[in-house]
């Protein structure tokens, strides 16, 4: 083992990679072992190699600050984080579960609101969510589904278990990153993607396509899909133009669509209108329709919800669908499966306290210094307060703002985070927070990514992991352990089998100097 | 394809035009000085006219020397038709086209931006002049070539021809004028034969046609077949015929491009038709301020057929 490594320790938390007695996870091992094998200048030097990569491949979100719109280099950590097959499989129908109870529940909150009548989730909660669009009562989208793409966030904590702890159905981003960071590993590693079973992940822009293409409403023809953006200011820009790029759709704007008198939506091309047929929309509800939503926006479609209600186009996800990513509604998350699937839970909630009712909020106010206080409706880790970093001001701050609306305030333990080596300075491993954020498609059928996308607080004991706030991220490895590869062997023998393979025609003539390919080169 | 795709495509392809032919500009530009008999006054600032930069140079320098001069054409931000703002604008172009153009392109012209901005001082200053601008007409030769051998010959594939065979036929005609006006200045000298053939040979060289003109005219470097040779020669992909030709032709695989392909072809008449192969001096110069008009009208009517303002 290289000296640099001699000093990891990661006590108090559960490490991805290392056990707390030292020795390398069981799906690490083979990772930590090479890891382990490289000096202090070879890993510093793959560092550099990734980071010359992510520029070259142009991997960046672009962060709001005071001096305007920055585009900033994607942050990678080199070092992967590894997760079990068995234990993934397990995840992944967990969160297959737990996306089609939540599109069941959003289906009926529009339609007959029978969780309600029957009295497992109060009446008010829904009255009050700012997600709800009355707008879309009645509606009826192709499968019942209303969230087609879901990003869960799961966490483990100091029990090695996996934890959900929110679901975002609206606009989720991070789908691109993890692909990237995918290409990027191969690139700066290859030789342990030689060696190690990692389950593949870039199927999504083809499963991603499969789903929206199901949406269609004409069915009779090829459709046409559209990713629209609100264009290159936003943070998740690059997404929207590598996933368009990646399905072959068409990146479209706001300015590049019109909604006509027969309720259809048109792209405006350089031979006149072309009808589109699904949207995989990357635009927050308030602004998709200036007719019917934000009358300022021009981010938007004016007609959009016209041509959507009349089925003549499908969004995804669905306007309203993010009335179930509310943390209020997530409380609820484990008995609205029980409601619709008759199923307990694969995947548990964090515990969670809600502000609306007086004994939890109470317990809230009297415990502010060790819970984690969200808002309900928040996205990007903002508005949030970790009790445990937090000052005796921010403290009295949300006291204030539970009491005055404690509808809209969820709290949680501070958790436990588990934590994995991450590369702090030029070299050194050190242990840092993470959570994972796997991607769920529904509509015909269901998938969900192999992994997801890590993310790393950077900052020593951080729980932020948003890249908007200083977040890294990490490849996610799901490693089989029972079927393998056996190393280095295979690879070899793969090289050696491909040497005897057909060897290219030379011209007959000695004379002839164009060669369809050169001879020299090639044996 | 989306009307604003097509736009974006057709500028990526001005941009990365404009780029190469820039660089190779001023990398060429001193060894027309150093050959210069001294008595000649063409300076560095000759570079700003071509372009007709004067207005917007003036505005932020003083001196019209060499260093000026580059900084404000390679460097300069402020400065929309320098290397670093035409890079800048041809990526933001490429970025947000990237459902249509080749991702090696998109990885190129990162790679491409980050050396510019990495030796942006190397271009600057004289020592390492040439190998700077040497990288970046290599940069965007690479990008041509992916283009060429990558982008299925569709629609998108159109529009960056447009865009480049425009951008050339603009930058052919600039320099022949700006040859023609220093020729006219460096009439009354003693050494004006040797200095006439030293600006036309520039000329050639500056549009990488020195090679091509001997071998289709062989003939020594004279004015008017320079200049015959650069408007009227048919297979020269740098011409102001081949251009218009490979402008017509793209217009053609287009929809709604009728209109377009007449007044190409007007022009083309015009211009290459009835070329007068004598004429040089002042009347040349006031055709190819014609031509530059029509340069200018011709963008005008690809953005309404193509690209228009919807209500």
């Amino acid at each position: 083992m290289q000296q640099y490594w001699k000093d990891y320790n990661s006590t108090g938390f559960y490490d991805e990679l290392i056990s707390a007695r030292g020795n390398a996870r069981l799906p690490a091992k083979k990772l930590v072992s090479y890891l382990k094998s490289l000096t202090a200048e070879d890993i510093a030097a793959r560092r550099m190699a990734a980071d010359a990569t992510i520029q070259a491949m142009g991997v960046s979100f672009t962060v709001y600050t005071d001096e305007g719109n920055i585009d900033r280099a994607w942050p990678l950590d080199i070092i992967p984080r590894v997760i079990a097959k068995k234990q993934w499989d397990v995840a992944e129908k967990g969160l297959a579960q737990r996306l089609q109870a939540l599109n069941m529940f959003i289906d009926d909150l529009y339609h007959d609101q029978k969780i309600i009548k029957d009295g497992i989730i109060p009446e008010f909660v829904l009255k009050q969510s700012v997600n709800y669009r009355k707008e879309c009562e009645g509606v009826s989208p192709a499968y019942g589904v209303w969230a087609h793409v879901c990003g869960t966030d799961l966490v483990r904590a100091g029990d090695g278990e996996l934890y959900v702890l929110e679901d975002n159905l609206r606009v989720p981003s991070g789908v691109s990153y993890m692909l990237e960071n995918r290409s990027i590993m191969k690139r700066v590693f290859p030789e342990v993607f030689e060696q190690v079973d990692i389950a593949p992940i870039g199927d999504y822009p083809a499963r991603l396509f499969d789903t929206l293409s199901a949406l269609s409403p004409r069915k009779e023809k090829q459709p046409v899909i559209a990713v629209l953006t609100p264009g290159i200011f936003n943070s998740a820009y690059f997404e929207h133009a590598f996933l368009a790029q990646q399905m072959g759709a068409e990146l479209v704007e706001g300015s590049d669509l019109v909604v006509g008198d027969d309720d259809c939506v048109y792209m405006k091309n350089i031979d006149g209108l072309e009808q589109v047929d699904v949207i995989y929309r990357r635009i927050d509800d308030m602004f998709l329709d200036p007719e019917v939503f934000h009358k300022d926006s021009i981010l938007g479609v004016p007609g959009l919800m016209r041509a959507w209600r009349a089925g003549n186009v499908a969004l995804a996800n669905a306007p309203g669908a993010g009335v179930a990513d509310d943390k209020v509604v997530y409380a609820y998350v484990p008995q609205v499966i029980k409601y619709y699937l008759d199923q307990d839970p694969i995947i548990p909630n964090v515990e969670t306290f809600l502000c609306y009712k007086d004994n939890e909020r109470d317990y809230v106010l009297n415990n502010l210094d060790k819970l984690v206080v969200k808002p309900a409706n928040e996205s990007g880790g903002y508005g949030m307060l970790v009790g445990p970093h937090s000052t005796k001001k921010e403290r009295e701050t949300f006291a204030t703002l539970i009491k005055a609306n404690p509808r809209n305030y969820i709290a949680q333990p501070t958790l436990d985070l588990s934590t994995a080596p991450t590369l702090i300075g030029k070299h050194t491993p050190e242990p840092r927070h993470l959570d994972l954020r796997p991607f769920i498609l529904q509509g015909k059928d269901t998938y969900v990514t192999t992994g997801g996308l890590t993310r790393v607080a950077m900052k020593k004991g951080s729980l932020v992991v948003n890249s908007s706030q200083g977040g890294g991220s990490k490849d996610t490895w799901i490693v089989d352990t029972d079927a393998g590869k056996t190393g280095i062997d295979k690879a070899s023998t793969d090289k050696k089998n491909s040497d005897k393979k057909t060897v290219k025609a030379s011209p007959s003539k000695a004379g002839s100097q164009n060669q369809s390919q050169s001879s020299q080169g090639g044996a | 394809m989306l009307s604003k795709v097509a736009e974006r495509v057709y500028w990526t392809a001005r941009y990365l035009e404009r780029i190469e032919s820039t660089a190779r500009l001023i990398s060429i530009y001193d060894k027309l000085l150093f050959d210069l008999p001294r008595t000649v006054q063409l300076s560095w600032y000759n570079l700003i006219t071509i372009n007709s930069l004067q207005n917007d140079f003036s505005e932020r320098y003083a001196v019209q020397d060499e260093r000026n001069v580059i900084k404000f054409l390679i460097g300069d931000e402020s400065n929309s038709s320098s290397i670093v703002s035409s890079l800048k604008a041809a990526r933001e172009n490429i970025r947000t086209t990237r459902d249509v153009i080749p991702s090696d392109v998109w990885y190129a012209i990162n790679e491409l931006n980050r050396y510019v901005k990495d030796n942006i001082q190397q271009g600057i200053n004289r020592g390492k002049r040439h190998e700077f601008l040497n990288h970046i007409v290599c940069g965007c030769q690479q990008i041509l070539g992916t283009l060429y051998s990558d982008m299925p010959h569709d629609a998108a594939w159109t529009f960056l021809r447009i865009g480049r065979n425009l951008e050339r036929a603009d930058m052919t005609s600039r320099n022949i004028d700006a040859a023609m006006a220093g020729i006219m200045e460096a009439q009354d000298i003693d050494e004006a034969v040797n200095t006439h053939q030293i600006i036309w040979l520039h000329l050639l060289r500056s549009l990488n046609a020195d090679h091509s003109y001997r071998r289709a005219t062989r003939q020594t470097i004279k004015g008017y077949d320079v200049v015959g040779y650069l408007v009227t020669n048919e297979y020269f992909p740098k011409s102001i015929e081949y251009c218009l030709n490979a402008l017509i032709s793209a217009c053609e695989q287009l929809p709604n491009s009728k209109g377009l392909t007449d007044y190409l072809g007007a022009i083309k008449s015009d211009i290459v038709d009835d070329y007068e192969p004598e004429s040089l001096g002042q009347p040349l110069r006031d055709d190819l301020n014609e031509l530059q008009l029509h340069i200018i009208d011709l963008h005008k009517k690809i953005s309404e057929t193509w690209f228009p303002v919807w209500d």
